[in-house]
């Protein structure tokens, strides 16, 4: 099958890789010799796979996610594993224990994340394509943030056997790359049924971009260009639905009142699985060894306060708070009731238009150290959130600047129209071109 | 309005390690950020049950699994082909 390889040598300034595969081997197919950057969540045989956390540094999987067998197939190239934040909990990628990732746009800027190692390295042209995992917007913001396309697939779409588990209900592998059409053919080879994967479902992707949207319905939700939102950005973003009704698009003004609830209902969620989740990593099976002459619980929590670092540990105990005896109503429960209000919110507008678009996060890409407040980190999440709840497709593609850096524009769809948000994506990228 | 000795218990559940310096940071961010998730209290109703999901069910069937030396590759403490884990009692 490897019957080649390509000599992979990027000058990686910005930080985007944790492992580099200098000598990248590669079969033929659709993928042929293309050199492909994976997240570091994702296990690939045989490369060493840390969620950009020292709890896993050292950790070799012993075997392929599905979507790196499939590029595998495909004929790609494996060219490294590329940083992000711990365990995907972050939005800039400065949660990682291997140091931040830089803008390639601006040095002094994140990159976004938490997928911004696998965002930099195609925006600096290291690589044309790369694979990022979206829990609540870990692939848009980056994409966002660094001038690139990003895709999160509709919940169950591409198979997450091989993913290490961060929030199981809500996240997803998806593809990022330069331009709509790279997304698109990357989804083909990433997308269907996986048996190893209990929600994946068999709808596989067998598109090809078609830039023709006359007629389509786009609802603007007024939550997406109101409070919290920079002006300019939602100046930049209103340009650019402006351009899509040129190109025949009407649009219809809606509203999701759940968004009031929804960053709430997301950050419980995540949490709360991530609680149980990481609780695998104690030391045992992979990992820094812990001390089998201690006791169990001794020994767990001198290899958890060492190996995670403070995000991590903050969300593992929220979760645990969120799910314990008392408080399970008030939070856990709660969350599950909004969510299935933001689900309802999606069904009744999609019930008139046939995409949903706005800006993808609410601001240009932050200065390295601007969010050192927790809180303050998770309000940026709050456009990209609900189609994580709602487990919808979302795309970003580059719309536009602000202060000399991009800005995306995000399109959600109806459950299993991946489709159609990169049709609409493709029409304005070749608007534009 | 959690404590600091809440979060002491909380980090105590979790197996996560605390040092007794970080409780002071932790307990405010903790109340900061459950302040905000105070607005759920605003969210009403039961939810409805979700009408899109099926259980996925296979026949529990032996199939070819990875050899002893891999599984055992990751682990930094074994002995005779086990992984050594911490004592229980």
């Amino acid at each position: 099958m490897a019957a080649h390889a390509i000599m992979f040598e990027p000058d990686d300034r910005y930080n985007a890789f944790l492992t580099v595969c200098n000598k990248a081997p590669h079969g033929g197919g659709k993928l042929a010799g293309i050199a492909i950057a994976v997240k570091d969540n994702i296990s690939t045989r045989g490369i060493e796979t840390t969620c950009a956390s020292k709890i896993l540094k050292c950790y070799v999987p012993p075997y392929d996610a599905h979507v790196v067998g499939l590029l595998k197939e495909s004929g790609a190239a494996i060219a490294g594993k590329t940083n992000m934040d711990e365990f995907g909990m972050g939005t800039t990628t400065e949660n990682s224990a291997f140091g931040p990732t830089l803008n390639p746009a601006d040095t002094t800027r994140v990159p976004g994340g938490s997928s911004g190692g696998s965002a930099a390295a195609i925006a600096a042209g290291m690589v044309r394509m790369a694979l990022g995992t979206d829990t609540g917007g870990s692939i848009r913001c980056p994409a966002a943030f660094c001038g690139i396309v990003g895709l999160k697939p509709t919940y169950g779409r591409v198979s997450r056997f091989g993913l290490i588990a961060y929030a199981n209900s809500l996240e997803q592998i998806g593809p990022m790359a330069q331009n709509v059409s790279d997304v698109s053919l990357l989804m083909q080879v990433i997308a269907g049924h996986d048996r190893r994967d209990s929600t994946s479902y068999n709808r596989p992707f067998t598109h090809t971009p078609n830039a023709d949207i006359r007629g389509l319905k786009i609802g603007i939700p007024q939550e997406y260009f109101g409070a919290g939102v920079d002006t300019r950005v939602a100046e930049v973003t209103k340009r650019a639905v402006f351009r899509l009704e040129e190109l025949g698009a009407t649009t219809v003004p809606c509203s999701i009142p759940s968004m009031e609830y929804a960053l709430a209902a997301y950050y419980v969620t995540c949490t709360s699985e991530a609680s149980s989740n990481l609780a695998r990593f104690d030391g045992v099976r992979y990992g820094p060894a812990a001390d089998a002459k201690k006791s169990w619980h001794n020994a767990y929590r001198e290899v958890r306060r060492a190996g995670f670092g403070t995000e991590v540990r903050r969300r593992i105990m929220l979760g645990t708070f969120a799910l314990s005896s008392g408080y399970y109503g008030k939070y856990y429960a709660k969350a599950q009731v909004a969510r299935e209000n933001v689900k309802s919110d999606f069904a009744r507008i999609f019930a008139g238009v046939d995409v949903i678009a706005g800006p993808t996060m609410p601001t240009i890409a932050f200065k390295l150290g601007e969010k050192s407040d927790p809180l303050s980190m998770y309000l940026a999440d709050i456009l990209t959130v609900p189609a994580n709840l709602a487990g919808i497709p979302a795309i970003s593609v580059p719309c536009g600047k602000v202060d000399g850096m991009p800005v995306g524009l995000q399109i959600m769809g109806k459950p299993f129209e991946d489709e159609r948000v990169i049709d609409v994506a493709f029409a304005y990228e070749q608007a534009v071109s | 309005m959690v404590t600091e000795q809440d979060v002491q218990h909380i980090a105590e559940l979790a197996d996560i390690g605390i040092n007794t310096g970080e409780l002071g940071p932790f307990t405010d961010q903790f109340n900061a950020i459950l302040d905000y998730f105070d607005v759920l209290d605003r969210v009403h109703g039961e939810g409805q049950v979700p009408r899109d999901l099926a259980d996925v069910m296979r026949e529990d069937e032996v199939e070819p699994s990875l050899p002893q030396e891999e599984v055992l590759k990751n682990a930094a403490s074994q002995e005779d082909g086990f992984i050594k884990a911490p004592r229980v009692m």
